[in-house]
This record gives C-alpha cells, structure tokens and sequence, in this order.
C-alpha cells in the first residue's frame, strides 16, 4: 500500500513538481481536449458520407461542374412555414443531379421525377423520419418517443394525401385506399377526419334487416354469418368468427324482431315459370344487361360482372322466391335507397326472371344447418351480441340504435405513439407495420378485439394502409394554401314527377347529373343540350348502343309513352349547358360544306381511327359510331364538342384537336347530314 | 501523415469495413437460405414458367408471382431441388429459397425495390457440377413513369397495345396504319425525346407519319408528355440506352 503511494506522489513530482512542467503538461491536456471536436467532426458519419461522395464523382466526365456544386458542411431546407427542417441533403448529395441517374449507390442517387421541388418541401413530408437528425441510424430508424422511422416505400403515396384530399391522376394507390376506406364498411364504425374538417362518407349500401325474415330464413342467416364469403367470395361482409351458438342467438333476434311487409307474401305464380322457354330466363337476364352491376361465378370459379350490387351465384339458396317477386317489381318498397333499378317488368318476365335466379342454387351451401325453435334466451344473448360486435353501425336492425363511435376514431391515426401501440411479437416496430397486420388479422392483437377478419388482397391493405398513412397531424398543421380539398358528392336530387322517375329507374346508380351519381355510364348533366327529341324518345323507348365495343349498356325499362315524354322534357329543358346557345352556331349544310367536311374528316383529321361513318369502310370503335349522328346530336353540340370535348366532358379520350372556326362548322355540316340509313341504332 | 494518406487509409479500413460486413451478411445469407431445407435432387437446367417481365410500382409486390422450373438433361422437371433467389438491394422474396414441387416448379412472391427501373433478378439451383443460373427481367415504376402508364391506359394504349381482354377491345387491327407497340424498343428507342414529344402534341403528320395518330398538345400538359415518354423508355425492350455523354468512364 505505501510503496503504490509512494509511487503515485513520485510520478505526480515527475508532472507537476516544476511549475514550467507543470504547465506544460496542463497545456498538452487542454489541447488534447480541444482536439475532441474536430476529431469527432470528422469522423462523423455524414463527413464520411461527402468524402465518398468526392470520390464517386471524381472519376465521372462531369467531375468539374459536379464539384463546383457540391459544398462541404452540413446542408439543410428550412421551411418554417411546413415545419421542416431537413438536413437529408447533407449526405443525399446527388439528389438534384441529373447525370448521377445511373448512380444505384444510395446516398447519392439522383432524385426520380416527381411534381414538387425538393427545397420547397424539403425530404420528410413525403419520406418520413427525423430529418433534423445528421446520423442514418436517427434520421432513418428512430423509435424514441415522437420519432418515427421512414416510410417504406410501398406507402409512399400517403405523403401526397396530406394536402390533396382529392383523387390525384399519379396516385393510384391512394386512390384506390380511399375508395377502399369508403367502400369495405371501414367508416360505419371508425370516424375518420380529413385534415380539411371534412369527413369521410360510406359509399356502401349494407342492407336494411328490418323485414329480414321476408328474404331469407334462420339457417341462410345462420350460415353467412358463420361465413359470408363461402357464400359470396366478393361480398365486404367480415368474418366475425362468431361460435355456432352465437351465430344461431344472432340469428334468432333478427328473424324474431323482423317484421313483414304486405306485399312480400303474395305467392309466386308458379304455373307461368313453369311454362316460360328454358332460354327465357338467361337471356332476359342477359338484355336486362344485370351482370353490370351482379357477379356470378362462372364454371371456371371467376367473378363475372359488375361489383355495384350482390353476387349472385347461390342467390337461390338465400331468397325466398315471394320476397323475389316482389323486389324485382319494386325494390323501393322494400329498401327505399337502393341503388337497384325498377325494371317495370310484365308479371310474365318477374316470372322468368325469378325462376331463373332461384335456379342458381348450391345444393351443399348450408345441406346439415338446422335451427331448433327460437328460446327467448337466445333472443336475448343474441341482442346482446349484436349490441356488443355493433351490427347497427352498418345494418339497420329492429330494436338496436345504431351505436356512436363504436370504434376508435382513425383521424391521425399515423401519428398514434409508436409508445401506445402493443407491437407482436416478431413485427416491425412501425405504425405501417402495425396498420397493415391489424387489417390483415385483428384478432391476434387480443381475443377481446372487436374488429372482424375482413377478406383483402395484399394490395387492398396496402393501399389501405396508404390511405391511412396520409392521416397525420402534420396534415393537419399544413398551411391552407396548400390543401386542395376533396371534391364532395353532390346531394343533387331533380324535382317533380321526372325526379320521382330518375329516382325510381335508379339513374344515378350509372349516370352521373351535376356531381352526383356513377362512372358507370354518361355524365348526363347537359344531356338537354346534347341531343334531339325524336332520337332521346326512341333511345328511352329502347336503348341501342352507340359504342359496340363496351359490355355494360343501357338497360331497357318498359317506360309508360307518359312516363317516356316526361322524362324527354325534363332531360331537354333541364340539363342544358350554359356554353351552348343552340341559336349563336349557325351551320350552313351546304353540299359543299359536307363534301368539305368528309375530307377533313377522313384526311385532314382522321377521325375513322376511332369512329365509323360508313359501316362497310371504317373499322374503328373506340369512340361512339356515327352513322346517324346527324338524326342523335344537336349542330351547336357538335360544333362546341369539336371546339373543345374536355370542356363539355372533363377527362375524355377524344383529343381537343384546337380546330379553327372554319374546320369545325364544315366538320359539324358533315356530321349532320349523316342521318343514318333506315333503322336507328347500330348493332 | 499528409492528407490524401489519412484518406486512403481510411477507405481502406471502410473498404475493409464493407467488405467484413458484406463477408457476414453473405454468410447469414447462406445461413439462413439453407436451413431446413434439404434438397433431395438437382437439375441441370432452369427455365421460366411465369412471373417475368411484370410491371410494378416501386416497393410493391408483383401482381402475378414469379414461377421457375427446374429440368434435367432430358428436360423433365426435377422435383425436389432447390432454388434461390436473388435480386438487387431491396428487392425481397416470399420465400426467398425454396424445393421445387412435384412438377419441379418453385413459386416465389416478388417485391420490388425503391429503385425504379428495370430491375434483373436471377434464380439459382446448385446443379450436377456447377450452380445454374436464370435472370428474369422485371421493371419497377416510379412516380412519373406511373402517371405515365396511367395515361397510356386513358389515351394511348387502345391503339399501341394488340392485346384485347373482355373488358377493352383493342383498335390495332382497325387501323389503315399500324400504331407502333410501345415495348418495340428496336424502333422506339432510336426515336429522341424531343421527336416523341412534338409527334404526342402535334400528331402524326409533325413528322411526316399518319394522321391516324392525332395531336394531344391541347389535351396532356408538358408534365404529362414527359411522364408517357418516361413510361414508354421504361418499358422499351430491348432497354432504352439515353443517348448523349457517357459519363462514367470505364
């Protein structure tokens, strides 16, 4: 012990004894301390990072001017007014530089094109991440509480659904997601805000179960809620792993409390559907043209037409036949906000029609279900279930209110806390991650969750997943000036006996009249100023095609001549464009001006690659064929559909062409004469 | 130590740094590719059943998966032999080895990197003597190359593209003058930017072509054109080569 202090006190003698050492020994520490920074500096990451940058560039035949652009130091875009402050650029050096594009070592990469300028929104907008941070471990993968890590790049959409609210050409992902969020039944119980304040509406149509026990019986109820998609693979109808005795106590309330409307009784006349033509019904089926909105599966197990209404390939194992009749003769008396047109079919083609559809039946689909007699015990259990799992957030049920927030509210749920969150265990710790397993199976999270297993592709949940991303409370703090929001649906409804009509031949479930109603078919909101009377009658009389290249196609409703003339009217004051004056364009059809027209039709302009004039001779059918334009649309139309086709119909595939005044009146007195020979329409 | 010194010296320990790295990874590659999986037979050669030459947006999974078979000599598949995957940084596999089935085809999920471009991925069985290999060709669509194929699908593709399905009938054989497929690198590549631009916004008759191919200079902003010609450069086969400097010098 003493000889180590002795030893101590005389290497302590040896430094600091003489005062001149002393200071000398104290001048080398304070500079080996002052050395530190420096050191640290340029050791740091983002040095190494500009040291390899130099070189990469070194050897290319731009070196010169890359190097008069590159600036040592630490780079950052500060946009106060976004919140960012990024420092990205300080080793993502190449990011501007056009000729590193053949670059694939990262950092250096070239930036690929997209619509913003890097240093007017800066990295994390888009990416994600800490962009203050100068390491690539914090900027990158951070998990600290308030950090997140950066956006995988599946998901990198959701940067642009911060500010736009509408549906952007170049984000079909996103758009996708949104439409997804809107349509799978996700907002019936999740309330989800958009940054603008406005909210997110269901565009479904989950069916009302208030007269329930008219359609189907116990055991159809018993079996899809056991399983919706055994019965139909495309319905958005989860999965809510409900055991047999609650799928039967479920089953029992809604058939106990489920009243019956008069007209659903009436009994089938079985004796015409038993007469009518094997072939009736498949084609009555196929001119009603109801695979536009009804998939069934074919024989090779793909869905055949459209997603707007129910599958129905075992239809016939669901529907009572009565219940049949009477929706198909009206479905507005059942469910007053269906989207299913009143076809104004004879008794004779219900018949048929039915027939045919009780026809697709699945004779294993729900063989051993067998439901006893209904015990109040169930009745009640399954009251309490249905209050419990939230049935009443889609469907409308006797005796449940619809319940308020039911679900947690998803409006910046991309910024929930990575601290809140109860990750699996072998997941990546990030809110993508985590939306995308909670979609794909909510129950793992926990027996006690709610949320049903719903039947997507990988691309649904990601575009979901997406969707949900772009809901952030950075969306929220974005300065108005660049919020461009989303364009709401219209709550246009046409007035009067004509209205009633529209509503009744269920018009906006295919046409689209001032901002409300599909894509299916038209726009018709100027529809008045686009075509003739005589034609408009016949057409609603009996609909032939104007485009034979498309499957989906107007359906034929045995209107009433009333109800046809009233609709005809209402079509041709109503829905006339502001920018047509159907007396300003006055078109001389002069032989001269139709033979000059034909010659700029076939030459100059060659319209006879999308449209047929002369049957015999033109071939082409992308756009609607025109051997009696002449007796279908008004000159002014054509003449201002020429001028400019987007201004009357935004987004179509016909060119504005930027026609001179000349041209277009010589072009309209051409397609004017052509009045069609015989017969109207083109088969 | 003067300073170009202290910068090799440090490449050279980063470059010894990577290399010890890469040494790891490559071992836990092979680790992780080979456990579990015992291969019960080996073929001697590999051929594509499906899957190639797919379209993505980039960080997505392919629509359809990619399938390879493996055969022998005499052409008969092979079951039971094993087959890896490998692609360029990013791109990840589901699995990403795997034994053939009965009918000696191994299917594998392919997710696409951040990189857009054409992306070459190869899938590897061991063989008799030495590992057989087959590179399989996929491209990866960025942000403009996407709103590119969007609007080839709105405008374009009714008429360049000879495929019909169910849904959308194509124009091609309607047309006095054939439209030129936009994959037909052969011919489109030796077409410039600057051509392709004015015959999209000016038509056919800008450069002495068709009519039949009408103008969408009034119809597609600046933006849009750049994105189509960025789409169909991304999709040219053979792939487009850029003209102009070659900057790297070899």
């Amino acid at each position: 012990m003493s000889t180590m202090k002795k030893i101590l006190s005389s290497f302590w003698q040896k430094l600091f004894g003489d005062p001149v050492r002393a200071f000398g020994v104290v001048s080398v520490l304070l500079l080996l301390a002052l050395a530190i920074a420096p050191a640290k500096d340029h050791f740091s990451e983002w040095h190494g990072y500009q040291r390899k940058y130099l070189s990469l560039i070194h050897d290319r035949g731009d070196a010169v001017s890359l190097r008069r652009r590159f600036e040592p130091g630490i780079h950052q875009i500060w946009l106060p007014e976004l919140g960012v402050t990024d420092r990205c650029t300080t080793c993502h050096l190449g990011l501007k530089e056009a000729s590193l594009a053949d670059v694939s070592q990262q950092p250096f990469r070239k930036h690929p094109v997209v619509p913003h300028s890097l240093d007017g929104f800066g990295c994390v907008i888009c990416h994600g991440g800490q962009g203050q941070a100068t390491t690539v471990a914090e900027a990158h993968h951070s998990e600290r509480a308030g950090e997140e890590p950066i956006l995988p790049t599946r998901c990198i959409e959701s940067g642009c659904g911060q500010c736009h609210q509408n549906a952007l050409p170049g984000t079909p992902q996103l758009n996708l997601g949104r439409v997804l969020l809107a349509r799978e039944g996700c907002v019936h119980c999740h309330t989800i805000t958009r940054p603008d304040g406005s909210k997110i509406e269901a565009t479904d149509h989950p069916p009302s179960l208030v007269h329930v026990a008219d359609k189907t019986t116990r055991e159809w109820i018993y079996s899809w809620l056991k399983d919706p998609q055994a019965y139909a693979a495309s319905t958005t109808m989860p999965n809510y792993k409900l055991s047999d005795s609650d799928a039967s106590d479920i089953s029992a309330y809604l058939i106990s409390t489920s009243n019956s409307l008069p007209g659903n009784t009436v009994a089938i006349s079985v004796k015409s559907a038993a007469t009518a033509d094997a072939a009736a019904g498949p084609s009555l089926y196929g001119e009603s043209f109801c695979a536009s909105c009804h998939a069934t599966q074919n024989a090779a197990g793909n869905l055949v037409g459209g997603d707007l209404g129910p599958e129905l390939t075992r239809i016939g194992n669901k529907a009572r036949p009565e219940w049949l009749t009477a929706w198909i003769q009206n479905p507005r008396g059942y469910d007053a906000t269906t989207p299913m047109p009143h076809y104004r079919f004879t008794p004779q083609q219900t018949a048929t029609l039915v027939a045919f559809l009780q026809a697709k039946t699945d004779s294993d689909y729900g063989a051993n279900v067998h439901q006893a007699a209904i015990t109040p015990q169930q009745i009640a259990h399954g009251r309490k279930l249905i209050v419990e799992l939230g049935c009443a957030a889609c469907h409308q049920i006797n005796g449940v209110q619809p319940p308020e927030n039911f679900a947690p509210d998803l409006s910046t749920i991309a910024s929930k806390p990575l601290a809140q969150i109860s990750f699996l265990g072998a997941m990546e710790h990030t809110v993508p991650a985590y939306i995308v397993a909670k979609i794909r199976d909510p129950r793992a999270f926990g027996a006690s969750v709610k949320m049903p297993q719903f039947t997507l592709t990988t691309t649904q949940t990601d575009a979901l997943t997406t969707a949900l991303l772009a809901q952030s409370t950075r969306a929220r703090q974005m300065p108005d000036t660049l919020r461009v929001a989303a364009i709401p649906e219209s709550k246009y409804q046409p007035a009067g006996r004509a209205g009633k009509l529209i509503t009744e031949l269920a018009c906006f479930s295919c046409h689209r009249f001032n901002g409300r109603g599909g894509d299916m078919a038209p726009d018709l909101s100027w529809e008045g100023s686009a075509v003739q009377r005589q034609w408009l009658t016949g057409f609603l009389h009996n609909p032939n095609t104007l485009r034979p290249s498309l499957i989906r196609r107007m359906p034929r409703f045995n209107l009433s001549d009333t109800d046809n003339k009233e609709m005809t009217d209402y079509i041709l004051t109503v829905y006339q464009s502001p920018s047509i004056d159907a007396d300003a364009v006055q078109v001389a059809i002069t032989p001269e001006a139709v033979e000059l027209g034909r010659q700029l039709f076939y030459s100059k302009y060659a319209c006879q690659a999308c449209h047929i004039v002369d049957t015999k001779a033109d071939k082409g059918y992308i756009g609607p064929t025109l051997t009696q334009v002449g007796s279908r649309l008004t000159p002014a139309w054509i003449y201002a559909w020429l001028k400019n086709p987007h201004a009357l119909r935004p987004g179509t595939a016909e060119p504005n062409q930027n026609l001179n005044d000349e041209d277009a009146r010589a072009l309209t007195a051409f397609l004017i004469s052509l009045k069609g020979a015989g017969g109207r329409g083109a088969k | 130590m003067t300073r170009s010194n202290f910068n090799t010296m440090i490449q050279c320990s980063s470059a010894a740094a990577v290399f010890s790295l890469a040494l790891l990874c490559g071992c836990r590659h092979m680790a992780s590719s080979n456990s579990g999986l015992k291969p019960t037979a080996t073929g001697t050669a590999l051929v594509e059943s499906s899957g190639g030459h797919q379209l993505g947006s980039t960080g997505t999974a392919l629509k359809d998966p990619l399938v390879v078979q493996v055969n022998d000599d005499q052409g008969t598949a092979v079951a039971g032999a094993l087959v890896e995957f490998h692609g360029p940084a990013g791109v990840g596999f589901q699995p990403t080895a795997a034994l053939t089935d009965s009918s000696g085809q191994v299917t594998t999920a392919v997710t696409l990197g951040a990189i857009a471009g054409r992306c070459q991925i190869s899938a590897v069985t061991p063989g008799k003597t030495k590992a057989v290999s087959l590179d399989v060709v996929e491209t990866a669509l960025g942000a403009q190359q996407r709103l590119g194929a969007i609007l080839n699908d709105t405008y374009c593709s009714r008429c360049h593209d000879p495929e019909s399905s169910p849904e959308r009938v194509s124009n091609y054989d309607s047309l006095a003058v054939k439209p030129h497929v936009f994959t037909d690198g052969g011919t489109l590549n030796k077409i410039s930017d600057a051509d392709l631009t004015s015959i999209i916004q000016h038509g056919g008759p800008a450069l002495n072509r068709s009519a039949l191919m009408p103008p969408y200079g009034n119809t597609l902003s600046t933006a849009d054109v750049k994105a189509l010609i960025a789409y169909l450069r991304a999709v040219a086969d053979p792939a487009y080569q850029p003209a102009g400097t070659v900057y790297e010098r070899k």
